[in-house]
């Protein structure tokens, strides 16, 4: 027996007890744009859960004397008549000057107002959730009397950052739960599809290929306009999910389904087979777990094309109805050229979709390429 | 090769069907039929309503018959051309439909051919010259294509033009022809119009369909025959299109199936913004009113399209790569 | 100018001092680190080393085709027979995209891969592929470089060239691909062929054809072969010189028959001893059989057989089917090594896995006895109830890497039949696995580890000991050595004999690799096609075959002694229709 190479040596690796997940997040941690984009998808759910505090305002709260009030910049140093200067934030106050023969009101700053603001302070009372009462916001002005307004205001006054912070709420979890129905369909048609082949699988197939041959939105759009006009905003909401997920499903099941059967005749696969482990155990603790960091990308990469149809959907009018308020809902009201003539500021909702979709792309491009820490080292 | 087509054509029946069951089911859907509605509309505006003619009504469309009965009076009509009537409009659904849907497709291809003329140079580009300046351009501007909605470009680039130019990049068609029977000049005003939405309207197909063509090549350019192509002399630019590039374009030529739908899909909202005398803008405004034999229609003829593009990307899909003509 | 037999005896390639870097991350990897070789008219330089030894990127560094980043940092190649010019040109000094070195490529040194499917673009017809090389070398016109094409393809005997040329490679067998990758080498007629493990491939009686082809065709064309391999039997056949490489660099090298006779770098004495070692029965084994007889049956099959369904029709009728196995009849005894010989497509896989009962079985019986003395038929068995039969009948897989679960630690895989059967506590397992670690060579540390910290050995190795985790009786290795590098290969047969001393088993061998099977095995069973043709006790068969197609196999063999070369008359087998 020649001892070229020692059997006992076993390369002193630092990663020899790395775990998949270690792995990943390993891979993932060095593309820094899908971190950033972690991060603003945290923060996205986290404003629209605690959207109530986040909000300045209450969304719905009118004001005649705002109407297409232009957005104030905040002032972070206050600067003396004398030339002291203090750190507070404030924004300029400004007046309402109405032209005397077309009418039209137009805004100036009024350098002798000065609005400041506070953290945490008090201002309009709420009910987060339906449970906790309050009345504290994350950013108040100090006089309670005195209204400001960062984003501006839309034709009855109304704060745009308050609804557009509100309408995160909808808007991210509607692609959240939008995707989680499509996954159970996905996982399930999918799963059953490449475990057991055959018949099943032909079927299933011809139904996804049907799908994707057709175009999404205009059934989407005959499935929302055939809800009864008199469903309540939340059942709407809820219908409006199913309808995106009846049609959304199908990519996630084609991804499941090549996973399973690409899966099914591996070696390690085989081999727990043979190990006499049950179906169940041979799915959940070997199969599955291959599965997950790939199903958690394409999940992420779903999202966003739920987000932009539901925006789509409401935009025109057939899918989330006020008092709703999502991207969407808020985005009709920029459909009207002389509108966001006089008032660009209402394309606001509209940036906040692109960042929420632009970061959801990132992260799950990333999680994509970090979904397999082991592709490198075969071959 | 001849097979190959007669056996994609028959695949491409049951997916009309299907297609059709799917139109006729959103047909029905609302609740009330089309003859309630009629009924209802002309009540609220305060007409007659003429029990007879009603009852006419449902009886030439079989309303009063089970869904399967309805279903085949629907297609056989739809066969012959009648795509039944439009309450609102009070006119045969085939007399609105056929002008704006021949806008939409030449709206549509069109679209397919910019963002492909577009994407396949950048995408081969960015592969080959991985990681330049260049490359990093085309994945930025890819992203943004694809993560901006259609209709908030079509928004933004409106509001542009009306506060900085003044002008107005709405409709298809210079007033003076939007009525105007077809004519050479009412063609060549269609064309000065149709690349605002046009462009709109292939961002975030030209944005994926650049992913898709850099990631194929790259896959390409890793191949042994590149190596060997490269071992038989040939220079480094020639050698590129005539394999790598080559083999890279199967898979894209295939995207045209998902492509097409996906067009037909954002050319809704984005006519609808953009207010064109296409498909979408109808189509949207009888889905509003629950006129469905209209809407129906639309529906049934935008998916017809969408299978028939796929069946045009698998053909050409055939002609390109001998593997699959030869199966 | 120098006269014709100065000319002969120059070299006609000078590598000298050659280093090839690739810039990684962590900064730059010499896959090259100073090789000096030299070529000569007419001969035949062979270099050997195992995976990873540097000699397909110094063979692409002589064309500057190395895959990017890699690139040449120091050394010369002199080229001194460019056409058309006297003059000697130093390759390395060349710009990789220049006009002058594209047109060395192809021309004056031109080169075969080791995949002759993905060699050669899938979409484009064979004759377009190789007269392009004449079209960019010679002026022709495309009607004569058709011709010409034609011409070529019916010297590397491909039939019916004519009709050939309009063909593309996936219409065309994995020989028939590389002889068309010949064809497109020879077609400049250059100086120099460089051959990057051409018939690794390929199963070993193409290989033998190949080789034969390209040493009649270098004989009539004075042609000089740089052939890369990583096996010593090719290299006994076909050099007059060879050099020995390990990590980029060449430890040995010097003429064929000396380096073989008297190999004196211990790395090269090495690799002879493994390649020899297995080149006869193993001693261990004979000696354990003197002790201990085998005993009676323990697995047979009987008429089993096997079909794939070819192509399903419209919803799934059945139209073709695939005869994979045909009515296979076989016997492994009790403390016997079996061996399943054949080569690609054989079927030799499908029966290993419709013993295992991994497939169902179309037709046919396994009948396994067991440790009652009680005899089961296997064959029509569910899942369920297969459950005991596969704690004794076990499996050890080709691919060490597809095989482990890279999710699980070590410890949880070799755990886990022990895990599934129950009954038996966490501390009792993790006590077994340690035991069972130690007894395939591995420390007990290792069972925290993820298998992505071993090499291949290693791998199989743990492989090895989840097989054994249950105390089966047969193990059936499915091709289990030949992923591996051949100084590896006895070192896991042995550990499998080893196993055999210690514990009650019979093993079912599955190889390509003769060799492999001749250390290891008893008796062995040929298949081809699907048919076991020959079953006898393995030194019978190798010596004295009955059957036509174990002779045409044993005789394309290459045998690792330059002495021997040509003594065996290849036979060539062609079934009867």
């Amino acid at each position: 027996m020649n001892t070229l190479v020692d059997p006992r040596a076993i390369a002193m690796n630092p990663d020899a007890q790395a775990s998949q997940w270690k792995l990943t997040w390993r891979a993932f941690r060095k593309h820094k744009l899908a971190l950033a984009s972690l991060v603003i998808v945290v923060l996205f759910y986290l404003i629209g859960a605690f959207a109530e505090f986040v909000a300045p305002f209450d969304p719905e709260s009118t004001s005649s004397r705002n109407i297409y009030h232009p957005p104030q910049g905040i002032h972070l140093i206050d600067w003396g008549e004398d030339g002291s200067w203090a750190i507070r934030p404030y924004v300029q106050g400004m007046t309402i000057k109405r032209d005397p023969i077309s009418l039209s009101a137009t805004y100036e700053p009024d350098p002798n107002r000065k609005i400041y603001l506070s953290l945490f302070g008090q201002g309009q009372p709420y009910t987060m959730w339906g449970l906790i009462q309050s009345d504290r916001h994350l950013l108040t002005s100090a006089d309670l009397d005195e209204a400001f307004f960062l984003l501006g205001t839309d034709r009855l006054g109304r704060d745009v950052l308050s609804r557009t912070i509100h309408g995160a709420r909808i808007s991210m979890s509607i692609g959240l739960m939008g995707v989680t129905l499509s996954l159970l369909i996905g996982v399930f048609l999918g799963g059953v599809s490449g475990y057991y082949g055959g018949t099943i699988d032909m079927v299933v197939q011809r139904v996804v290929e049907l799908i994707l041959s057709l175009p999404t939105i205009p059934i989407w759009l005959g499935l929302s306009a055939a809800l009864p006009q008199d469903w309540s905003p939340l059942t709407r909401y809820f219908a409006i999910t199913v309808i995106l997920s009846l049609v959304g499903w199908t990519e996630l099941a084609r991804v499941v389904r090549g996973r399973f059967l690409s899966l099914r005749m591996e070696d390690f696969v085989i081999a727990a087979r043979l190990d006499g482990g049950s179906q169940g155990r041979v799915i959940f603790r070997h199969m599955l777990p291959s599965m997950a960091s790939h199903i958690i990308a394409s999940v992420t990469l779903a999202i966003p094309a739920m987000i932009i149809a539901e925006t789509a959907l409401s935009f025109i009018g057939l899918g989330l109805t006020p008092p709703i308020i999502s991207w969407g809902v808020l985005l009709k009201e920029a459909q009207n050229i002389r509108s966001i003539a006089q008032a660009p500021w209402l394309f606001a909702p509209g940036v906040a979709v692109c960042i929420a979709v632009l970061a959801f792309n990132f992260l799950g491009d990333g999680l994509r390429d970090a979904a397999d820490p082991y592709t490198n080292e075969r071959h | 090769m001849i097979t190959y087509v007669i056996r994609r054509l028959i695949w491409a029946i049951p997916f009309l069907f299907a297609a059709s069951l799917v139109a006729f089911a959103l047909i029905t859907l609302p609740p009330g039929d089309y003859v309630t509605t009629m009924a209802q509309t002309l009540a609220e505006s305060g007409d007659q309503v003429d029990q007879a003619r009603l009852a006419a009504l449902r009886a030439r469309y079989g309303l009063d018959q089970p869904l399967i009965v309805q279903y085949f009076m629907w297609i056989g009509g739809v066969l012959q051309g009648d795509f039944g009537m439009s309450f609102e409009w009070n006119q045969p659904v085939a007399d609105l439909i056929w002008e704006r849907l021949g806008l939409s497709f030449i709206l549509e291809f069109s679209t397919l051919i910019f963002a492909w003329g577009v994407a396949l140079p950048i995408g081969v580009y960015s592969a080959v010259r991985k990681y330049s300046v260049g490359d990093y351009v085309a994945s930025v501007l890819g992203f943004l294509g694809l993560a901006l909605p259609n209709f908030l470009i079509a928004l933004v680039l409106m509001y542009i033009a009306v506060v900085h130019f003044g002008t107005d990049v709405t409709g298809l068609f210079s007033p003076q022809y939007r009525d105007a029977p077809w004519s050479w000049a009412k063609f060549t005003n269609l064309l000065a119009h149709l690349w605002i939405p046009v462009i709109i309207l292939g961002t975030s197909t030209t944005a994926s369909l650049i992913r898709i063509m850099r990631a194929n090549l790259l896959d390409e350019l890793s191949k042994p025959y590149v190596v060997t192509a490269r071992a038989k002399g040939l220079s480094e630019w020639k050698l590129i299109l005539k394999y790598p590039v080559r083999l890279a374009l199967n898979p894209f030529v295939s995207t045209i199936g998902w492509a097409f739908p996906q067009l037909i899909s954002g050319a809704v909202i984005t006519a609808y913004v953009l207010s064109l005398p296409t498909a979408g803008p109808l189509m949207l405004q009888a889905l509003l009113a629950q006129d469905m034999y209209l809407a129906g229609a639309f529906i049934l003829l935008l998916c017809c399209f969408s299978i028939v593009g796929m069946l045009i990307s698998d053909i050409l899909l055939a002609l390109v790569d001998p593997r699959i003509r030869f199966r | 100018m120098a006269n014709e037999s100065e000319a002969a005896a120059l070299p006609i390639l000078e590598i000298d001092g050659l280093v090839t870097e690739f810039a990684t991350s962590r900064g730059a990897f010499r896959a090259v680190d100073g090789i000096s070789l030299t070529l000569h008219r007419g001969k035949t330089l062979c270099v050997v080393g195992e995976s990873g030894s540097g000699k397909s990127v110094m063979a692409r560094s002589i064309l500057q085709i190395v895959d990017q980043p890699g690139r040449i940092v120091e050394g010369s190649i002199e080229f001194n027979a460019v056409r058309g010019s006297d003059r000697v040109i130093d390759l390395a000094k060349l710009d990789p995209r220049s006009k002058i070195m594209r047109g060395i490529r192809g021309r004056d040194i031109a080169m075969i891969f080791q995949e002759p499917m993905s060699s050669l673009s899938p979409v484009h017809k064979i004759g377009d592929q190789v007269g392009e090389v004449i079209r960019l070398h010679e002026r022709l016109s495309k009607k004569q470089a058709k011709e010409k094409t034609v011409e070529l393809l019916r010297k590397v005997e491909i039939a019916n060239p004519e009709s050939a040329v309009d063909r593309y490679p996936f219409e065309f067998s994995g020989g028939m691909r590389q002889r068309a990758m010949i064809a497109m080498a020879l077609a400049c007629n250059p100086s120099i062929l460089i051959a990057d493990e051409p018939t690794t491939a390929l199963d070993v009686t193409i290989q033998a054809e190949i080789l034969a082809l390209i040493r009649s065709l270098q004989t009539s064309s004075d042609m000089a072969v740089l052939f890369i391999t990583h096996d010593m039997g090719v290299v006994a056949e076909i050099a007059d010189e060879i050099a020995v490489m390990r990590f980029g660099k060449v430890v040995e090298q010097g003429n064929v028959f000396e380096v073989f006779a008297e190999p004196k770098h211990p790395y090269t004495q090495g690799l002879l001893q493994s390649v020899r070692d297995l080149d006869r029965p193993s001693p261990r084994r004979l000696e354990m059989r003197q002790s201990k007889p085998l005993g009676e049956a323990r697995l047979i099959s009987q008429k089993v057989r096997k079909e794939f369904p070819l192509s399903s029709g419209f919803l799934g009728r059945k139209k073709d089917v695939l005869i994979a196995v045909n009515d296979a009849d076989l016997e492994l005894l009790s403390g016997e090594n079996f061996g399943i010989v054949g080569e690609s497509g054989s079927g030799k896989t499908t029966l290993g896995r419709c013993l295992q009962r991994i497939y169902n079985v179309t037709s046919g019986s396994i009948l396994y006895q067991d440790e009652t003395g009680q005899s089961i038929d296997l064959a029509p068995l569910k899942d369920r109830e297969l459950k005991q039969p596969w704690r004794d009948i076990r499996m050890v897989f080709q691919d060490p890497f597809a095989s482990l679960n890279p999710r699980m630690t070590v410890g949880q895989i070799i755990a886990e039949p022990l895990v599934t059967a129950g009954g038996m506590s966490g501390k009792d397992i993790d006590a077994r696995v340690r035991e069972l670690l130690d007894l395939v060579g591995l420390p007990s540390s290792a069972a925290s580890r993820y298998p992505h910290a071993f090499s291949g050995g290693q791998r199989q190795r743990i492989s090895i000991a989840r097989a054994i985790a249950p105390n089966p009786r047969v193990i059936i290795a499915d091709e289990a050595t030949s992923a591996l590098d051949v100084s590896l290969r006895t070192q896991v047969l042995d550990l499998l004999l080893d196993l055999q001393e210690k514990l009650d088993l019979s093993f079912i061998l599955i190889s390509h690799d003769i060799s492999v099977i001749r250390y290891f095995c008893d008796r062995i069973a040929v298949m081809y096609r699907g048919r076991i043709v020959e079953t006898g006790p393995t030194e019978e068969v190798c010596s004295n075959p009955s059957h036509d197609y174990t002779r045409s196999l044993l005789s394309a063999v290459p045998v690792a002694d330059p002495t021997k070369r040509g003594t065996m008359q290849r036979l060539r087998y062609r079934e009867q229709a």
